[in-house]
């Protein structure tokens, strides 16, 4: 059998057998829709009131607080549109990172549209944003404030719960994209102190097109699918049970499991950080070296092209990603590299890799083995690597 | 239409930015969990529910005091009369 490392996590991920099993009755035997108010209807409501607690006890929310949706995208579009129009009367400016996912930065632009005013925050060298330059560009009007928890692209870890204090001091309500996070690292809403957070099913290895909006109880937010009585008015729509069911069960096991896959990955993750500095030149690790996702290794490399190389290695079973799996095709430079000042042509040669808990140590070693000699294929037929070495010559 | 002013409310429901039917659901939920003779305030931005919560609190026994226009939305306020105020009455209507 050929050999397969899977090493795109952020991306997808194969659903559990477990999670599969839990949702399998639902497709058929209990087939029945939740707001119907006989009992194949009404035994399905309690199924999914019963997700609805598991996915809020794995972010130390209140039940109430979860509105089941489509994924990590709709919850961010539902954090930052139904923030931004129910609340219009107190304000219309909104601050964002400026290495956000697309699905917040394009809700952001959105809004430029409808007379509100979008400030697009810098971040340093790691692509940390600074809470107290938070503080100094709020201002009367200002109403959200959206920052990720952490960067699929480049790992980084934001200080959430400093950024949380500034919003809430000033009155601001603070949303953060958790996508990233939810499933690699705990998180507690409450102890972080964020009004909403969004999450996807895919990190917990549930299936696609599940995810869910932590919101603050008591938060006003218009809802983005006007319908009937599900999820309390705030998201039209007959549920996603299965899905539903899926997440709630994956919500169950990574709340067991999560301090093994941290500690597993983690492994992993610095024996493939150090192994690629070492063998490779003109490498740059990319994000915070210590305050990022445990299971998250990105890199730049130098005179090549990272799609070419995740091609490449694609061919010798390992497969990886170039940045975030909706903009790698678009062949356009990373917004986030570019936010954190790596020069363009490097920004070209960005590679990440995302592990999960079935990954292993041969896995890494494979990759350790494999990915020098691709970089030096392609090198070997990159012009701009041929100019480097001609100036390295000549200084 | 009874308007009120400065009616003090034991409980307050938010029901800003959803729309009906939810304005015939969960206020009988909230009065279910509340004692006779307590005062229900329910927040709207529906104008639907200034015509439906008054009937529906005719039709399920429970008093309509009054509406007080706010700058964001109205506030309806309801006395608790008696039953569990489920509101199971509403469904079909």
């Amino acid at each position: 059998m050929e050999k397969k490392v899977y090493l795109d996590n952020a991306a997808a991920t194969p659903v559990r057998k477990e999670v599969i099993e839990e949702m399998m009755p639902f497709f058929d035997a209990e087939f029945g829709n939740p707001s119907t108010v006989y009992d194949m209807g009404s035994r399905i409501k309690a199924v999914v009131d019963v997700q609805r607690a598991k996915v809020a006890e794995l972010i130390g929310a209140r039940p109430e607080e979860i509105i089941f949706t489509s994924g990590g995208t709709e919850a961010n579009n539902l954090a930052i549109k139904g923030i931004a129009f129910a609340h219009r009367k107190k304000g219309n400016h909104i601050i964002v990172a400026a290495t956000e996912h697309h699905s917040v930065l394009n809700s952001a632009r959105f809004f430029e549209r409808l007379d509100y005013e979008v400030t697009f925050l810098k971040v340093d060298e790691y692509g940390l944003v600074d809470p107290q330059r938070i503080r100094e560009l709020i201002r009367p009007e200002t109403i959200l404030v959206s920052i990720a928890y952490a960067s699929n692209e480049i790992g980084t870890i934001q200080p959430i719960s400093e950024i949380a204090e500034v919003c809430k001091n000033k009155g601001v309500f603070f949303h953060t994209d958790g996508v990233a996070t939810v499933g690699n690292i705990p998180v507690d809403v409450k102890q972080l102190g964020v009004d909403l957070l969004s999450l996807s099913g895919i990190p917990l290895e549930a299936p696609k097109g599940t995810g869910a909006l932590y919101f603050r109880k008591g938060l006003r937010l218009m809802p983005l699918l006007h319908g009937g009585i599900q999820e309390s008015g705030r998201r039209g729509g007959t549920e996603n049970v299965p899905g539903i069911v899926g997440l709630g069960k994956a919500a169950e096991l990574t709340l067991q499991e999560l301090p093994q896959k941290m500690r597993h990955v983690k492994v992993l993750r610095d024996k493939l950080v150090s192994g690629v500095i070492e063998s490779i030149e003109s490498v740059k690790l990319t994000g915070h070296p210590e305050t990022r996702l445990p299971g998250h290794a990105s890199f730049c490399v130098q005179a090549i092209e990272g799609e070419a190389l995740v091609f490449m290695l694609s061919s010798e079973g390992i497969y990886v990603n170039t940045g975030s799996a909706c903009a790698s095709k678009a062949l356009k430079t990373s917004p986030v590299l570019l936010a954190i000042g790596i020069p363009p042509e490097l920004a070209q040669g960005s590679i990440v890799f995302t592990l999960d808990v079935t990954n292993t140590e041969e896995d890494i070693d494979y990759v350790l083995e494999k990915l020098p000699f691709v970089v030096g294929r392609l090198r070997s037929m990159s012009p701009l690597w041929g100019k480097k070495e001609t100036a390295q010559a000549s200084s | 239409m009874k308007f009120v002013k400065d009616i003090k409310a034991d409980d307050t429901l938010d029901l800003v930015c959803r729309m009906c039917p939810l304005h015939l659901l969960e206020p009988g939920e909230k009065l279910a969990c509340m004692k006779e003779g307590q005062v229900l305030e329910v927040l709207t931005d529906y104008d639907g529910a200034l015509e439906d919560i008054p009937s529906w609190c005719e039709k399920c026994g429970q008093e309509f005091i009054g509406i007080e226009e706010d700058e964001d939305c109205y506030k309806l306020y309801i006395r608790k009369k008696k039953g569990n105020g489920d509101g199971k009455e509403s469904i079909s209507g």
